[in-house]
């Protein structure tokens, strides 16, 4: 076991971890953040994903050791202090984004990173970029509305009838 | 004005705040003190005898509780099958024994032969690895023709053949659909495969026994679409264990689609396990162990033919299908392909004569079950391919052939041939809505606008109908179902007049925290946020049957319904006793109870104060308290349908397929929650298209799986797919439930796959390859190569 430290959601932590340890497991069972989801094995699904030193990195295909010293963000240190959502989470709710919500913590850090390179995505390019992160519920439809309107774009209220 | 609560709003989902928090609850979040972590040692060939497994090694591993084998489950039963077919001699089916562990046989690469439990699940993954398992290969049956011929090695030594059933409906129509085809004016035929799946809920399966020496309590927490009947197998068949000492829990579920509605060996391992080391134990699934061990999807064979007189009219189809039930039978597994697939074989049509036949066939693969649509997908693409195929070879155009041959709207409600009566539906009114959405009087421009660049155009249509809100106890029992399939809710109304709504249903991405507070807020007329939804959990709600084929508005829905009527009924006496008037003339309507034509009122929470402070009470009367449970079980299925139209254009250089646009229009009753019910149509659709372009389960001869990850078996992701238009504007409401209401949890993955395969063969067609058939998926390369051969 070798100590690990880093800044997670803006808190010093610290703890105890073997060499094979992911970055994911460190954040769910050391921690305890368990909104950071591990859906596959082979780095395909992207329900894992977190920013590490800015960038979004899949926390299962990297080891805790390798993130010694990072400022690393999760889907919990997203909302705001008082809880208010953040513009991204709450295009999700608008946009009806997520069904069952075990890919979301992933898709929700993507678009984070999405928007950060590129404010203003088309429909194409988000999804492109969401290359990375599988989800089965949505069809993604409602995912690339959601980021749409989150980047301030014109998107048409769900279900207009 | 759209409506900004109650039924038939879109409000927004109160589940998605904690989703997007991270604060979400799904088991594998759930730790136990003391708890310990179970890893399966699985097999890596597909059949074979077990002639020694020596695991003292593992045993002596530090941090390895225990290593268990198929002799520790002596004791037990087998995982049980939860549905009986009678084959068409009037026999029961062939079942063989699964037991929890392999025993002395391994049948399908995946196949559990030893569990260790440990401190960790990296030592208890490590120790799985030092246990040495003797296995002598014995050949392996993969394909399902040829697990019937004479002189298969056989799956099941003490079963007479790989035959589950031979199963024929409706048998006394045999002879004259024979005859039909045999005298029609035109047949068309068609041979088909619907493809192999794995299901993919994006959460893996999880399970947490744990086992209380101190009050003899067991809990099982599990990734489960249904507690109860997880709770009534696996306590009544597997492992003894009374309901009233046993609790299920499936807390936040990451999506099911099917295959979470099975009872798995691991959950019965991890429930006994946790007595028999007095610790809680935990597995939790990769993905690559879930293509292994999920039961997978679909895996059809079929042949069909369609007649017609020389009117076009259709007169008679006949369906021969070999469907794989792997190598052990999964619990619902023997009604897919028979009572949810036989009976939709009328389609949208008025095609008097049916007859199906199907044999289920056992193999050396994992145990195939319900995935999403569950027989109703491979009833309705069978029969749009060859419905499309007969327009094409009758020189038609496949709309019109489909509206001659529609039921009326006046012939509702109409007796199929095959059992069912479809209760209400206006297929013309969904046809012609799909018409105008996909601008179909302009898509000669748009074919011409893509041949100019050098790409192949098409568009294709499709009809579904499907039997959704299962289903009628007293039918499914004569059916061969073990079970009933009603569900309950018990209205639980506070004394300062908020609600919890404990339901049978469970929410795996449905929405139903959502939901089925709008139905309660419209019926009593207080603000849904008043009402909170307990679902996942043996101890706290009734016996309920859970959540697939789309049945939880339909069946959930009216029990929760049925409930707050009696609820409301009682308020009622206690509202007029409150305004010394006659119950007769109380009215509830915004919260509010009146006395009729007088200015008295009295609110709903004064009411319900007064139920459970019963000072001013006719106690006489009427007991105190405001808490009512009703079980509903459906007269009939509930039938929605829909036009599907799927726009594509085909490389013929390359021979890929682009899904240009989807347009679904569909007809689910009365509708909820618009927003709820789009997403459930742009989610279905997306797996519809995933099966017909992309997703494929294989095996090779030898029974190894091909497919066993994301890296080889290709989960649709955003850029595959186009953004939908869908419409669910036509409406014919059910008329046998308190809402009206349909269901619409699997149409978009029932009514696609045939709207796209139809759309491909369109678009070769007009570019001038007579292409017949391609089988799903529709890989660039079995395009390319259908082009080539027309060349």
């Amino acid at each position: 076991m070798t100590e690990v430290s880093m800044v997670v959601n803006g808190r010093k932590v610290s703890g105890n971890v073997e060499g094979r340890t992911l970055l994911s497991a460190f954040l769910r069972e050391n921690l305890g953040l368990t909104g950071t989801h591990v859906g596959c094995d082979t780095s395909q699904c992207g329900a894992c994903v977190v920013h590490v030193d800015g960038a979004a990195v899949k926390s299962c295909t990297m080891f805790a050791l390798d993130a010694e010293g990072a400022d690393v963000a999760t889907i919990e240190g997203q909302a705001a202090p008082d809880g208010t959502l953040n513009v991204i989470q709450q295009a999700f709710q608008d946009y009806h984004g997520l069904q069952c919500g075990f890919c979301t913590p992933g898709m929700v850090m993507s678009a984070a990173a999405l928007l950060k390179e590129n404010p203003k995505p088309s429909e194409a390019e988000i999804r492109d970029y969401l290359e990375g992160n599988i989800c089965r519920c949505t069809g993604y439809h409602n995912i690339v509305r959601a980021i749409m309107a989150a980047s301030g774009q014109d998107v048409p209220a769900v279900a207009a009838e | 004005m759209p409506k900004d609560h109650g039924i038939g709003a879109s409000s927004k989902r109160r589940e998605d705040v904690r989703f997007l928090t991270g604060e979400g609850n799904y088991t594998d979040d759930i730790n136990i003190a003391g708890q310990t972590y179970v890893h399966f040692l699985r097999s890596d060939v597909a059949h074979g005898t077990i002639t020694n497994i020596d695991s003292s090694a593992a045993e002596a591993m530090d941090g390895v509780l225990r290593v268990f084998t198929a002799k520790d489950f002596e004791a037990v039963g087998g995982i049980p099958c939860g549905w009986q077919v009678t084959d068409k001699f009037g026999e029961p089916m062939q079942e063989p024994k699964h037991p929890v562990l392999a025993e002395g046989k391994v049948r399908y690469v995946g196949d559990p032969i030893a569990a260790v439990v440990a401190e960790t699940p990296e030592l208890a993954r490590d120790a799985a690895e030092a246990i040495v398992v003797d296995i002598d290969e014995l050949p392996a049956v993969v394909d399902m023709k040829a697990a019937l011929t004479d002189g298969a090695t056989k799956v099941h030594d003490d079963l007479t053949s790989n035959l589950c059933y031979d199963w024929g409906f409706v048998e006394e129509n045999k002879a004259a659909v024979d005859d039909a085809i045999a005298n029609a004016a035109h047949v068309t035929t068609l041979e088909l495969v619907n493809n192999r799946l794995v299901a993919n809920p994006m959460e893996p399966r999880v399970a947490i026994g744990d086992y209380s020496r101190g009050t003899d309590d067991y809990t099982l927490y599990t990734t489960s679409q249904n507690p109860h009947v997880i709770r009534l197998l696996m306590g009544a068949f597997v492992l003894g264990i009374p309901e009233h000492k046993l609790r299920v829990v499936a807390p936040d579920v990451g999506g099911g689609f099917g295959t979470k509605i099975f009872h798995y060996a691991e959950e019965a391992f991890v429930t006994f396990a946790a007595k028999a080391v007095n610790r809680p134990v935990k597995w939790t699934s990769s993905r690559s162990e879930a293509f292994i061990s999920d039961a997978h999807g679909r895996d059809h064979v079929t042949k069909i033919e369609l007649a017609l007189d020389k009117d076009n009219n259709f007169t008679a189809l006949r369906c021969e299908t070999y469907a794989n039930m792997g190598a052990y039978l999964s619990t619902f597994a023997p009604s897919v392909p028979t009572w949810l697939h036989g009976t939709l074989l009328a389609g949208n049509y008025t095609t008097p004569l049916v007859y199906t036949n199907v044999k289920a066939v056992f193999t050396n693969t994992v145990p195939v079950d319900a995935y999403r649509g569950a027989g109703r997908p491979e009833a309705t693409f069978q029969l749009e391919r060859v419905v499309d195929k007969a327009a094409r070879e009758l020189g038609v155009d496949p709309t019109e052939l489909r509206r001659q041959n529609f039921i009326k709207p006046d012939q509702f409600p109409y007796d199929t041939p095959v059992a069912v009566t479809y209760d209400t539906g206006n297929y013309h009114a969904t046809l012609d809505k799909a018409l105008e959405m996909s601008d179909y009087a302009n898509f000669d421009k748009r074919v011409a606008e893509s041949k100019s660049r050098g790409k192949l155009r098409g568009l294709g249509v499709a009809h579904f109908i499907e039997a959704c809100g299962i289903a009628p106890s007293n039918l499914v029992g004569q059916l061969g179902a073990r079970a009933g399939l009603y569900e309950s809710a018990t209205v639980r109304v506070n004394a300062t007049g908020s609600i919890s709504v404990l339901t049978g249903s469970h929410s795996h991405g449905q929405g139903h925290e959502t939901t089925f507070p709008q139905v309660i807020a419209e019926m009593i007329g207080i603000d849904e946020s008043q009402i909170d939804i307990v679902h996942g959990d043996t101890s706290k709600t009734p016996m309920g049957m859970g959540t697939y084929g789309s049945r939880s508005i339909a069946v959930g829905g009216s029990a929760m319904v049925r409930a707050a009527e009696k609820v409301i009924n009682k308020a009622k006496k206690i509202a007029a006793h409150l305004m010394e008037a006659s119950e007769a003339d109380i009215e509830l309507a915004d919260g509010q109870f009146t006395v009729a034509g007088t200015d008295k009122s009295v609110a709903w929470g004064d009411v319900t104060l007064a139920a459970y402070v019963p000072h001013n009470y006719p106690l006489e009367d009427i007991e105190p308290g405001l808490e009512e449970t009703a079980f509903y079980d459906p007269s009939n299925f509930t039938y929605p349908s829909g036009a599907y139209f799927c726009e594509v254009e085909v490389d013929p250089e390359t021979g890929e397929v682009d899904v240009l646009g989807f347009t679904a229009a569909d007809d689910f009753g009365t509708v909820i929650n618009p927003m709820i019910v789009e997403g459930q149509v742009h989610g279905g659709v997306a797996q519809g298209i995933g099966q017909a372009l992309l997703e494929n389960c294989s095996y090779d001869d030898n029974g190894q799986l091909l497919s066993g990850s994301y890296m080889d078996y290709a989960m649709p992701r955003a850029s595959d797919l186009p953004s939908f238009d869908v419409d669910h504007s036509c409406q014919t409401p059910c008329t046998h439930n308190p809402l009206g209401v349909k269901g619409c949890g699997e149409a978009g993955a029932i009514g696609s796959p045939p709207a796209l395969v139809n759309g491909v063969i369109d678009a070769l067609h007009r570019g001038g390859y007579p292409v017949e058939h391609i089988n799903m998926p529709l890989s660039p390369s079995r395009v390319w190569e259908a082009i080539q051969s027309m060349k």
